[in-house]
C-alpha cells in the first residue's frame, strides 16, 4: 500500500516538475501574448500566474496537455474574459472575442497560441518592460527572472537569498510602479534604444555577477544564477542578433563561467585565479565564448565595454599560467576600456594588469589615485589589491593592515576567510 | 542547470520513411526546432550523422577489435544525431525532446552529460583526461 502512495507521490512530483519545465519554456511568450490581449502587463502577469496555478492543480492528475503553451494561454484568456464579465464591462466586442476564443479552443491542442511572426517582438517588449528605468535594480532583477526567465517566486528567492515574501512584494510593487507610470508595451523609440538596451544588459550582468561573486551569504558562487543569466542573454541574442554588445555580454559570461569548475575546492573554499587548476576550466564554454566574441566583431561596429571585458577574460582563459599570461595585451585592452567606461573598478583592475607588466610599484601608483574614490570607499577591493601589491613590494606590516581592512569590508563569508588568512600569513612571520 | 544529450535513434522503417519526405520540408522543420531551442537559450550543440553505410563498426566481441562495414547485426535502431541542451531539469530536457519533428520509428533518448563533479578528481587518469580534453578543444578552437 505504501508503495502505491509513494509511487503516486513520485508521479505528482514528476508532473509538478513538468509544469515547471513547460513554464520555463513558455512563460515569456504567454505573458507577452496576454499583455497584448488585455493591454496591461501587470494584469497579464497575474492571469498567467493564475493559469499556472490551474496547471499545477490539474496536470498532475490529468497529464500534461499535448500543447501546454496553448492550454495555459487559453486558460489565462478565459480568466481575463471572466474578469471582464464580473466587472460588467462585458460588451459586444468581448462577446465576439469570447466566441472566437471558444472556437480557437477546439483547435488549441493543434495550433500555436500566438502569432509566430509577432511573438519575438512581443517578448522583446516584455524584456524592456521588466528592465524599465522606473523600476529599482532589485525590482528589475526579480521581474526579469520571473517573466522572462519563467522562475517562480520561490526559485527567485532561493537564487537571491531573499525571503519569498520579499520577492513577491517586490514583484507586486514593480507591477504597480509600471501601471502608475503608464509604461506602454513597446520597444523603446530609436533615440532611447541604446540606453534602454544598456539597461537590460546591465540587469543580466548583475544577475550573472551575483552568481559569480556572491556579494553576501556563505557560498562563494551560485553558478545556477549565473547560468540563468547566460540563458537569458542567449534569449536576448535571439531577439536582437544584430546588437554587438549582446554577443559581447554572452562572450563575457561564457569566458568567465568557463573558470567556475576550478573556482572552489571540494569544501566550497574559493581558489584564486593564480592557484586554479586550469585543466579544469570548461573548454567548451571557452570555445562558445570566443565564438560569441567573433560574432560581436563580425557586426563591424567595434568592441563595446562587454566585448572588451570578454577579450580580457579570453586572454586569461587561453593562458597556461598566470606568468605566461599576455599581460601587455590585457593592459592595452584595459586602456581601451577606460576610454569607453571610466570607472574606478576598471582602473583598479588595470592597476593589477600594469603591475604584472611594469612591476608592483607601477600598479600601486594607480591604486593610490583611487583611495579617495567615493564609490570604492566601502568596498573591500581597494584594500585587497593594495595588500597584494604591498606584499609583493615586501612592505609586510602595511600589507597585513590592508588585508585586515578588506576582511572587515567584505560581506561574503568565504571571501572574508581568504582575506583573514592573507592577513595572518605575514603576522606569523612578524612575531618571530 | 545540467547538460542533457538528446540522442536520436531511428529504426529502418523511420529511416526509409524519412527518405520519402520532401527534403526541404524536413530541413525547414529541423531548422525551426533548432531555432526554437536556440532562441530559448538552451541549445549548446547538435549534429546529425550521415547514413550508416558511410561509417563502419568496430566490434569488441572477439579477442581483437574487428572493423566491419556493418550491417549492424542485431541492432534495430541506429543512432543518427544528437543535441546537447543546458536546462534546469530532466523534465525540461524531455519537454524539448517532445517537440522534435520526428515520427514513428524514431526515439529520443534523454541522458544527462556527466561533468567533472561526477568523477573522483584526485584520480590520475581523470586529471589526464582533463588535460587531453583541453588540448583537443584548443586544437579545435584554432582550426
Amino acid at each position: 500500500m505504501t508503495d502505491v502512495s509513494g509511487e503516486r507521490r513520485a508521479d505528482e512530483e514528476s508532473a509538478r516538475r513538468s509544469v515547471a519545465a513547460v513554464w520555463r519554456i513558455e512563460s515569456a511568450r504567454i505573458v507577452a501574448t496576454l499583455t497584448r490581449f488585455v493591454g496591461d502587463f501587470g494584469v497579464a502577469e497575474d492571469l498567467a500566474q493564475d493559469a499556472l496555478a490551474d496547471a499545477l492543480a490539474q496536470w498532475p492528475q490529468h497529464g500534461v496537455p499535448a500543447n501546454p503553451g496553448a492550454w495555459l494561454t487559453a486558460v489565462a484568456k478565459r480568466k481575463a474574459i471572466d474578469g471582464w464579465r464580473r466587472r460588467e464591462r462585458y460588451d459586444d466586442r468581448l462577446a465576439a472575442i469570447a466566441h472566437d476564443l471558444e472556437a480557437a479552443q477546439v483547435a488549441a491542442s493543434e495550433s500555436v497560441p500566438w502569432d509566430p511572426d509577432a511573438i519575438d517582438d512581443d517578448v522583446l517588449r516584455l524584456v524592456f518592460i521588466a528592465c524599465h528605468p522606473v523600476l529599482s535594480r532589485e525590482a528589475q532583477v526579480a521581474l526579469t527572472l520571473r517573466v522572462v526567465g519563467g522562475l517562480t517566486s520561490e526559485e527567485i528567492a532561493r537564487a537571491l537569498l531573499t525571503p519569498t515574501s520579499t520577492v513577491q512584494q517586490r514583484i507586486v510593487r514593480a507591477k504597480r510602479s509600471l501601471a502608475e507610470a503608464e509604461v506602454p508595451f513597446e520597444t523603446p523609440a530609436r533615440e532611447d534604444f541604446a540606453g534602454r538596451l544598456a539597461g537590460v544588459l546591465g540587469v543580466l550582468y548583475l544577475i550573472f555577477n551575483e552568481g559569480y561573486a556572491a556579494s553576501s551569504g556563505d557560498d562563494w558562487m551560485r553558478p545556477e544564477l549565473s547560468q540563468e543569466a547566460l540563458r537569458l542573454a542567449r534569449v536576448l541574442a535571439g531577439l536582437l542578433p544584430r546588437e554587438p554588445e549582446v554577443h559581447g555580454l554572452i562572450a563575457l559570461m561564457e569566458l568567465t563561467s568557463a573558470r567556475f569548475p576550478a573556482r572552489v575546492d571540494r569544501d566550497g573554499e574559493p581558489i584564486l585565479l593564480a592557484d586554479q587548476d586550469r585543466s579544469r576550466w570548461d573548454r567548451s564554454a571557452i570555445v562558445r565564448g570566443r565564438a560569441a566574441l567573433a560574432r560581436a566583431d563580425a557586426l563591424g561596429r567595434g568592441r563595446g565595454a562587454y566585448a572588451l571585458q570578454a577579450a580580457i577574460a579570453e586572454q586569461h582563459d587561453l593562458a597556461p599560467t598566470v606568468d605566461a599570461t599576455d599581460w601587455a595585451t590585457i593592459v592595452a585592452i584595459y586602456d581601451a576600456l577606460v576610454q569607453l567606461m571610466a570607472s574606478p573598478i576598471v582602473e583598479l583592475n588595470r592597476a593589477v594588469a600594469v603591475s604584472m607588466v611594469a612591476g608592483p610599484a607601477a600598479g600601486l601608483a594607480i591604486v593610490e589615485t583611487l583611495t579617495d574614490e567615493p564609490r570604492l570607499r566601502m568596498s573591500h577591493l581597494v584594500p585587497s589589491v593594495r595588500g597584494e601589491l604591498l606584499r609583493r613590494l615586501g612592505r609586510e606590516p602595511e600589507a597585513r593592515a590592508e588585508f585586515a581592512r578588506a576582511a572587515e569590508l567584505t560581506r561574503n563569508a568565504r571571501e572574508r576567510a581568504v582575506l583573514l588568512a592573507k592577513a595572518a600569513v605575514g603576522a606569523a612571520a612578524a612575531h618571530e | 542547470m545540467s547538460k542533457y544529450m538528446l540522442i536520436m535513434r531511428s529504426n529502418d522503417e523511420a529511416v526509409a520513411a524519412y527518405k520519402e519526405l520532401d527534403f526541404t520540408e524536413v530541413i525547414a522543420a529541423m531548422g525551426r526546432y533548432n531555432e526554437a531551442m536556440m532562441k530559448a537559450g538552451v541549445l549548446l550543440a547538435g549534429e546529425g550523422l550521415s547514413d550508416a553505410s558511410e561509417g563502419c563498426v568496430v566490434d569488441f566481441d572477439g579477442e581483437t577489435p574487428l572493423v566491419t562495414d556493418g550491417p549492424y547485426g542485431e541492432t534495430k535502431e541506429l543512432f543518427n544525431g544528437f543535441w546537447i541542451l543546458e536546462v534546469a531539469s530532466k523534465e525540461e530536457a524531455a519537454e524539448w525532446a517532445k517537440r522534435a519533428p520526428l515520427g514513428p520509428g524514431a526515439k529520443l533518448e534523454v541522458r544527462r552529460v556527466t561533468g567533472p563533479e561526477d568523477f573522483p578528481q584526485d584520480n590520475e587518469w581523470v586529471q589526464k583526461e582533463e588535460g587531453w580534453r583541453r588540448e583537443l578543444e584548443e586544437r579545435a578552437a584554432r582550426a
